[in-house]
This record gives structure tokens, sequence and C-alpha cells, in this order.
């Protein structure tokens, strides 16, 4: 394989890679939180619109690693620099 | 397929390109503060208050209650930079529905550049409150072995502020503009909406944590 289809094959299978996995920890731990905040308000309804609050806030918290994960498939699939400095070299030489 | 309003360029004069994110800026600066001025022309306690004024009365003070729940101790000036950061995020993300116009936010320099406020604001607030020996030894708390690991802590409360506001705005856009090459008329206009949710709930959420990090370097109650 070229190495321009080297780095084109590994990029796209790390940014797929990337997602998937990286999607996995925050849901599972969302859906405690959610489960916990739940269980919560059963308990005390009164409290309510403090603990709804609290669960935005810690939802919105643990998202933050999903959301590198994204960041970084978008730069491998968009913005990869390897990509650009290769398609420069062999459009240098062939 | 455009990552970012930065390069998208709308004029030169001389050398400097006006991108988007600039534009957008001040479109949105416009706005606000036109919309105040109008709103409180007549600020006295004798003139009846319309409903304007009301509407901005009870943002204020919904802020206001917000920010007491969190900081302890006088919060004037929290209230005016939470406040400030909360209400310019909101507006430019509720901005996406209107056709051509491109949140700044959606661009890594805005939320870096709101994120690097907050990480200077927090510095002046504890060392205006609790004095300068006072506020660095409490990098050094609970042992002096902390020291860098509490510095470094900082530095990335700071780039996760950045980083999770430009990827939760910046993939509700790359999503619909990837669906709308995919999908018919209705998935796109749901993950728009999708997506207003979203800039609403990371607003407050940036403008919680620089009050939650401004108030854990100021003085408690339980400290006097």
């Amino acid at each position: 394989m070229t190495e321009l289809g080297l780095i084109a094959a590994v990029s796209i299978i790390t940014a797929g890679l990337t997602v998937a996995i990286g999607a996995i920890g925050p849901a599972l731990g969302e859906g405690r939180v959610a489960a916990t905040a739940l269980s919560a308000i059963a308990q005390q309804p009164d409290a309510a619109s403090m603990l709804s609050r609290t669960l935005f806030v810690s939802l919105a918290m643990i998202e933050s690693t999903a959301i590198y994960c994204f960041v970084v498939a978008m730069i491998l699939l968009f913005g990869n620099p390897f990509w650009n400095a290769a398609l420069q070299s062999a459009a240098a030489t062939g | 397929m455009q990552l970012t309003p930065d390069a998208l360029i709308y004029f030169k004069i001389g050398d400097i390109a006006f991108n988007a994110t600039i534009v957008n800026t001040w479109l949105i600066m416009a706005l606000m503060t036109g919309l105040s001025v109008l709103a409180t022309r007549q600020l006295r306690p004798d003139v009846p208050p319309n409903r304007w004024r009301t509407l901005l009365e009870v943002i204020v003070q919904g802020i206001n209650a917000q920010i007491r729940e969190i900081a302890s101790g006088p919060t004037t000036h929290i209230l005016y930079f939470a406040g400030t950061l909360f209400l310019f995020i909101l507006v430019s993300n509720l901005l996406t529905v209107v056709p051509g116009f491109h949140t700044p936010t959606a661009s890594l320099s805005t939320t870096t550049a709101l994120a690097a406020t907050v990480l200077v604001a927090v510095p002046m607030f504890g060392i205006s409150r609790r004095g300068l020996l006072t506020y660095l030894k409490s990098y050094a708390q609970p042992t002096p072995i902390m020291l860098p690991l509490n510095i470094l802590g900082e530095i990335s409360r700071g780039i996760s502020l950045a980083i999770r506001l430009y990827g939760n705005i910046m993939s509700g856009a790359v999503i619909v503009a990837i669906l709308l090459s995919i999908a018919p008329f209705f998935f796109p206009v749901l993950m728009n909406m999708l997506g207003l949710l979203t800039g609403v709930v990371q607003a407050y959420i940036f403008a919680v944590l620089a009050t939650v990090y401004i108030a854990s370097a100021c003085p408690r109650e339980s400290d006097k």
C-alpha cells in the first residue's frame, strides 16, 4: 500500500475506534448519575429543583470526555496534518 | 466541510481579514448592548417599569440567586463576570436559528478567550479577597508536594472549559451539516433543536463552573 493510502486508512480506522470506545465510559457514567438522581428525587421531592440543577451540571462534566474523543476524531478526519503533508510531497514527486 | 467560522472571511481592510467569528461577535455585542440601552432608558424610581425592564430584572435576579447559592460573601462582582459570560454564550448559541449566522462559540478562538478570562479572574478574585500570600499558600495545601499538581489542575480546568464549549457547539453544527446531505427535511430540524438545548445547557455550565472556581478561590465563611 502506498504511504498516502496507509495514512488515510489508519486515520479513518482510528477515528472510528476513538469515538466508538470513547463513548462507552461516559454513557455508563451518565446512566449511573441519572439513576441516582431519580432515586434521590423520589426520596425528597421538594429538593427536586436543586437536584435537577446538580444533575445537569454533572451530566455536562461527564460528557466532556466524550466530546474530547469527538474532537480528536474530527481532527483526524478533517484537519489531519500528516495527510496534508503527505499530499504535498506526493504532488511534488508524482 | 467547515469546522470553524474562523475560515470564513467576510471582508478585508488592508491587511487585516475580518472573519465570521469577529463579525458575529460584534453583532452579538451590538444586539445585547442596544437592547439593554433601549430597555433601561428611563431608570428612575418614580417611572413604573415596562415589560422589557421587568424581563431584564427577572433575568438578573435569577442569575444573582443562582450565584448566591454557590458563593458565600459579597457576590456583586461575581454577578458581573459570570452573568456576562452566561448571557453572551446564551445569546450566541440561541442565535443559531437565524440563517446565515455562524455562532462565534463554534470557534476554538472564542472559547479559549473566554476560558482565559476565567483563568485570569480566579486569581484576581482570590488575591483581592484573601491577600496575595494567603492565596499563593493555598496552592501548597495540604502539603507542598501538591504544588505542581495544583498548578496543573488549574491549567487543565481552563483547557477543559474551552474544549467543552467548543466541542459541544461545533459537534452540533457538524452533525446538522452531515445530516443535511443524507437525510430528508425532518432530521436536521430535530438535530438543530437538540443543538439549541445543548447551547443553553452549555452556557449555564460555563457560568456555573466559573462561579464555582471563583468561589473556591475566595475565603469561605468557616475561614473567618
